[in-house]
């Protein structure tokens, strides 16, 4: 379980986090949902290590995690999957993958197996460079080589984003099948309305404070929710 | 793991093929007159092949910007020339200096354990490790704070400490060691042109095991997305520092090499231009290509010292055309390299390697 504990982060003097607390039990979908700016992306830097905390603790497994490098992170089993894709364009799929498992020394033979299982697409696609690919191939690709690392739990900055609506569909139905298959997922989206429909549990994140939480298909029918997320 | 024996043997296999060929060449170029140049070009070409691949490695595979190369070579050239002046020579280089403070040489210790045939090559390769080794550690040195800068900046700074090496080694206190801004000559040199080939080869042949292996993998996830690769858990300041000190490291032996052709060093020569020489090889044959920079380098020597030699000389005017003087020779040649730029905006070989022109893409080694 990674249990976050009133976590503070600033960007130069501006506090874009607040001390926000939150917990995501193992094999379940946790989402954190909110407007630009609320302090979602910079909570998922913060736990993968790559922007420190000003304040509070991050812990996973009761083992306190707080301010440890990213390489350590990633080997703790907690992996990042980054806003906007960002695969590496001049190398190929299978490269990317290999990539993903940089910190393993076992063999990746089974896993490579496993990840175009998930996605078929990108079996095909192996020798291409992954520049090439298209946008809903590449988050394929950015899930495909962060679950390369064997997380516990699997971190995923706006997956939908720049997606379209069907391709959108086919990300959250793998999201599900990666869950399913014993994965943690820690899920921050905009579209609120699928993110919530997905996740077990959603925190509802409103300028660097947790201002509502509440199982998935609850906040779903929330009003205040609705109004300010999901515009009905 | 397969794939890495097979490069082996496919280098190995290059090297003796190059190596055969090089002794031709030097026969050939002794016999037939006019040819003599050929041979120097190619030795010239054969270090700056290795010069240009250890750059490759730094800017085309790591994406690190870095202009420190002329100052890692001159590490290695002053410190193979330092190592490898026969005692009893030392007098009359180091004539202002009383003999200088080093009284050996690696040769000849070298060949006293193990005779006089064996000795000097074993001498002579174990000061080009030591060159490497002092410009690695030099690397590391430098490195611990520019590896903190990106781009332009890591360039303006290792462009600083190449001037600084230059201006440094000619410092008047460290005369005895350096021979200050007197040339160091008349030290032990490869006669022939196959020891550069081997050696070159084999040092560019581990360049490419490493670009090759995992952490070769590393450094061009770095190139492509920082951020990325360090969310993946790649360690930047490490994988950075790993390739910053491996490039000068064969920058230093290069540099070793370079002295061992030139045949005496001064630290005046290792100038800024050095390195755009070498980068414009690296650009020419395509950043991220290390068989593109080996064509290069021995196009672009080529072509700046050997085939375009004719348009230096006046008595090649035709008619009443004044055209053709010396210099006019550099003149052709940055045409051609504009040209060349403009029409392989990513260089001759792109990134791709030799052999992938060969290989169709499918099924290059399966689904692994």
């Amino acid at each position: 379980m990674l249990k976050i504990n009133d976590l503070k982060v600033s960007y130069g003097g501006i506090e874009a986090v607040k001390g926000i607390s939150f917990e995501v039990p193992n094999g379940q979908i946790v989402t954190l949902i909110g407007a630009n700016g609320a302090g979602k992306s910079t909570t998922l830097r913060t736990i993968a290590g790559l922007v420190r905390p000003a304040g509070g603790h991050i812990q996973l497994d009761g083992e306190d995690i707080t301010g440890l490098s990213p390489d350590k992170i990633v080997s703790k089993g907690i992996t990042l999957v980054p806003e906007g894709r960002r695969v590496f364009p001049d190398l190929t799929v299978l490269e990317n993958l290999r990539i993903g498992a940089y910190l393993r020394k076992d063999s990746l033979d089974s896993d490579i197996k496993w990840v175009y299982e998930l996605f078929p697409r990108l079996q095909e696609r192996s020798w291409q460079a992954a520049g090439t690919l298209s946008g809903g191939e590449q988050q394929m690709l950015a899930v495909g080589r962060a679950l390369m690392s064997r997380p516990k739990i699997i971190m995923m900055d706006e997956p939908s984003l720049g997606l379209a609506p069907l391709v959108v569909k086919g990300i959250f139905e793998i999201i599900r099948e990666i869950n399913r298959q014993g994965v943690t997922v820690l899920l921050i989206e905009q579209n609120a309305y699928m993110a919530l429909h997905t996740a077990h549990t959603g925190y509802v994140l409103e300028t660097g404070k947790i201002t509502l939480t509440g199982p998935g298909k609850e906040l779903l029918r929330n009003e205040d929710v609705k109004r300010a997320y999901l515009g009905s | 793991m397969k794939k890495a024996n097979r490069t082996i043997l496919t280098g190995l296999g290059a090297i003796a093929l190059l190596t055969v060929v090089s002794v031709g060449a030097e026969a050939l170029a002794g016999s037939v007159s006019g040819l003599s140049i050929m041979l120097a070009v190619l030795k010239k070409a054969t270090v700056y092949s290795l010069l240009a691949v250890s750059m490759n490695l730094l800017n085309g595979f790591t994406g690190l910007f870095s202009l420190g190369q002329a100052g890692f070579m001159l590490v290695g050239a002053y410190t193979y020339a330092i190592l490898t002046i026969p005692v009893a020579k030392r007098a009359g280089v180091y004539q202002y200096y009383d003999g200088g403070v080093v009284q050996f040489s690696l040769p000849e210790m070298f060949s006293g354990v193990l005779g006089g045939t064996v000795g000097p090559v074993v001498g002579m390769v174990a000061a080009l490790l030591v060159c490497g080794a002092l410009a690695a550690f030099f690397g590391w040195l430098i490195g611990l704070p520019v590896l903190r800068l990106k781009s332009d900046y890591l360039a303006i700074a290792t462009l600083g400490f190449a001037e600084i090496m230059r201006t440094f080694i000619q410092f008047e206190g460290f005369a005895p060691l350096t021979n200050g801004s007197n040339t160091l000559r008349q030290y032990t040199t490869f006669k022939h042109l196959y020891p550069y080939v081997i050696v070159v080869g084999i040092c560019i042949l581990l360049l490419v095991l490493l670009v090759n292996s995992s952490y070769g993998r590393a450094f061009k996830a770095i190139r492509d997305d920082e951020i990325a690769a360090e969310a993946m858990g790649i360690n930047l300041a490490k994988h950075k520092m790993m390739s910053f000190v491996i490039s000068s490291f064969f920058a230093g032996v290069g540099g070793g090499l370079m002295a061992m052709y030139t045949s005496s060093v001064q630290a005046k020569g290792f100038t800024a231009a050095m390195t755009y020489e070498i980068l414009l090889m690296v650009v020419i044959g395509g950043i991220g290509s290390i068989t593109g920079s080996i064509l290069a380098s021995f196009l672009f020597i080529g072509c700046s010292e050997w085939w375009l030699r004719f348009l230096d000389d006046s008595a090649n005017n035709i008619g009443g055309m004044k055209l053709l003087a010396p210099g006019f020779r550099m003149v052709v040649f940055s045409v051609i390299v504009m040209i060349i730029v403009l029409f392989f905006r990513r260089g001759i070989m792109g990134s791709k390697e030799l052999p992938d022109l060969f290989k169709k893409r499918q099924g290059k080694e399966g689904t692994r």
